[in-house]
């Protein structure tokens, strides 16, 4: 049995199946809870009849109405393109996991360039949007997907600058290895303590935070999107299952975001006296315990500020994020060095 | 003006939202603002405007509802019906009678022209709100529907 189990395929398509199940389950249980907490922070009740009891069914109804439309394709639309671009959205989300740790031994694969393979796939979702805009043959998708470039690429250095900070304090680029250097931080004669690194990277973890909800291009940095202006941006001529792609996808990287700052800056599935064999089993829910945290702070964002202007949103991205995260990785080094 | 701190106002704002949330949950039954409406009805104030009523007797079949509705969703048909005079050589009195008197309520504006136009007082203004349709077309209602809905008209105010 074990030898089976650690067959490399064998563990694949294990590890596949539980990607494939944790994003939609994930991306629903996130959806949710947006739905019930904006409607108690507008004194709503919100979702309420579906699935019996606080309606809690309310995103599976919404799924199965989402398969029952049609998929609407634009006459003038490329269709390859059209149709693959919500695809590669989703595969963006779901693939920025694979080097995340649960646990000590519980990630997909721990790769020495975590940090960097994550960031690197998170750019990825940039081209699925800018597909989307260009091949929807409509104003409004071409505008949103143009915006959504721009703001993406200007907001992508500040999410890369922010990491380094965390990069260089544990001196290595695998995600495991950034939560061993927390766990372990001072490290003295067989005993040791952790220290996330939020406790002194914290303008590192704003400038992440800030620049990942413009990555995910939601309220207060929703420009590519606006409704009022936009009908709704690069999604304007989706229906039916595609649409449902591309919201999976929001809930999705709100998931993978929290879960890469949550690693990189809050010690991820590390807890302070828990040994490694309970890391192993409370881990995964160590983690989700933070990432929930994270996407409550997204959410409660999202429901109290207005959308910031593009001239403004541009202004935040060159005039302050980078330079502040500029001056982060220099004081760091500095710091790095000296001590 | 006193000087501010960088960041008080989104503070303020989370602040807000933050209890908002709180009091929802944890007190419902005081700072919900919705009602669960089927079951649970609000009343509206005695003056709103929820539907429009016809009293059958004082329509005169003039037409200036009809004339002055900016969407054309009032249907008025009538004939004129001769009355003879009650003594010998009195005159034949007419008198117009109403066919029909529909509103398409689906096409109302609820702007209440009709109602301030009418010179008989014979349009008023209802505060019932529950007549919604599944179909569109269902949204027609005639002038029994219209009759029967005075009886919700709250009475003149006291002068």
């Amino acid at each position: 049995m074990m030898e089976f189990l650690s067959n490399f395929w064998v563990q694949l398509v294990i590890k596949l199946l539980i990607a494939a199940l944790i994003v939609p389950l994930v991306g629903m249980v996130i959806g949710f809870a947006e739905m019930k907490l904006s409607a108690k922070m507008q004194s709503r009740v919100g979702p309420y009849f579906a699935g019996g009891r606080w309606g809690w069914a309310q995103l599976i109804a919404d799924g199965v109405k989402f398969f029952q439309k049609e998929d609407l394709v634009p006459a003038e639309a490329d269709r390859p393109v059209y149709k693959f671009a919500p695809v590669l959205v989703l595969v963006s989300a779901v693939a920025i996991l694979v080097p995340i740790p649960f646990g000590p031994a519980v990630v997909g694969r721990d790769l020495d360039l975590g940090v960097f393979y994550v960031l690197a796939i998170s750019t990825l979702s940039t081209i699925g949007v800018l597909m989307a805009g260009w091949s929807s043959a409509n104003k409004y998708s071409l505008i949103g997907g143009l915006r959504a470039a721009g703001q993406l690429i200007a907001y992508e250095l500040p999410l890369i600058l922010a990491v380094v900070g965390a990069v260089i304090m544990a001196g290595t680029m695998s995600l495991t290895g950034i939560v061993n250097a927390q766990a372990t931080w001072f490290s003295e004669h067989g005993w040791s303590l952790g220290m996330p690194f939020v406790l002194v990277q914290f303008v590192g973890f704003a400038v992440f935070m800030i620049a990942s909800l413009a990555e995910l291009a939601r309220i207060p940095f929703d420009m590519p999107i606006a409704e009022s202006e936009l009908v709704m941006g690069y999604i304007t001529e989706y229906s039916g299952f595609r649409f449902l792609f591309f919201f999976l996808a929001e809930f999705a990287n709100m998931f993978s975001l929290s879960a890469i700052a949550a690693t990189l800056f809050l010690g991820g599935y590390w807890a302070p006296g828990l040994s490694e064999r309970m890391l192993n089993i409370l881990g995964p829910g160590i983690l989700f315990a933070k990432i929930g945290i994270l996407v409550f702070i997204m959410i409660w964002f999202r429901w109290t500020f207005p959308r910031f202007r593009e001239d403004q949103l541009q202004t935040i991205a060159w005039k302050w994020l980078v330079p502040i995260s500029l001056a982060n990785i220099l004081a760091t080094g500095v710091i790095k060095v000296i001590a | 003006m006193a000087p501010s701190i960088p960041g008080m106002g989104m503070a303020k704002g989370m602040a807000v939202t933050m209890k908002t949330m709180l009091r929802t949950i944890f007190l419902p039954g005081k700072y919900l603002n919705t009602v669960n409406y089927p079951v649970v009805k609000e009343t509206p104030v005695a003056r709103a405007r929820g539907v429009i009523a016809l009293d059958q007797e004082a329509c005169t079949v003039c037409m200036l509802c009809a004339r002055n509705c900016p969407d054309w969703c009032i249907y008025i048909e009538g004939h004129k019906e001769e009355k003879q005079p009650d003594k010998p050589g009195g005159r034949v009195k007419v008198r117009a009678t109403l066919d029909r008197f529909d509103i398409d309520y689906a096409l109302c504006m609820y702007c209440g022209i009709c109602v301030e136009v009418c010179p008989f007082d014979a349009l008023f203004w209802s505060p019932d709100y529950e007549y919604s349709e599944h179909a569109m077309g269902n949204m027609m209602h005639d002038m029994d529907k219209l009759q029967d809905w005075m009886a919700t008209v709250p009475p003149p105010p006291e002068t």
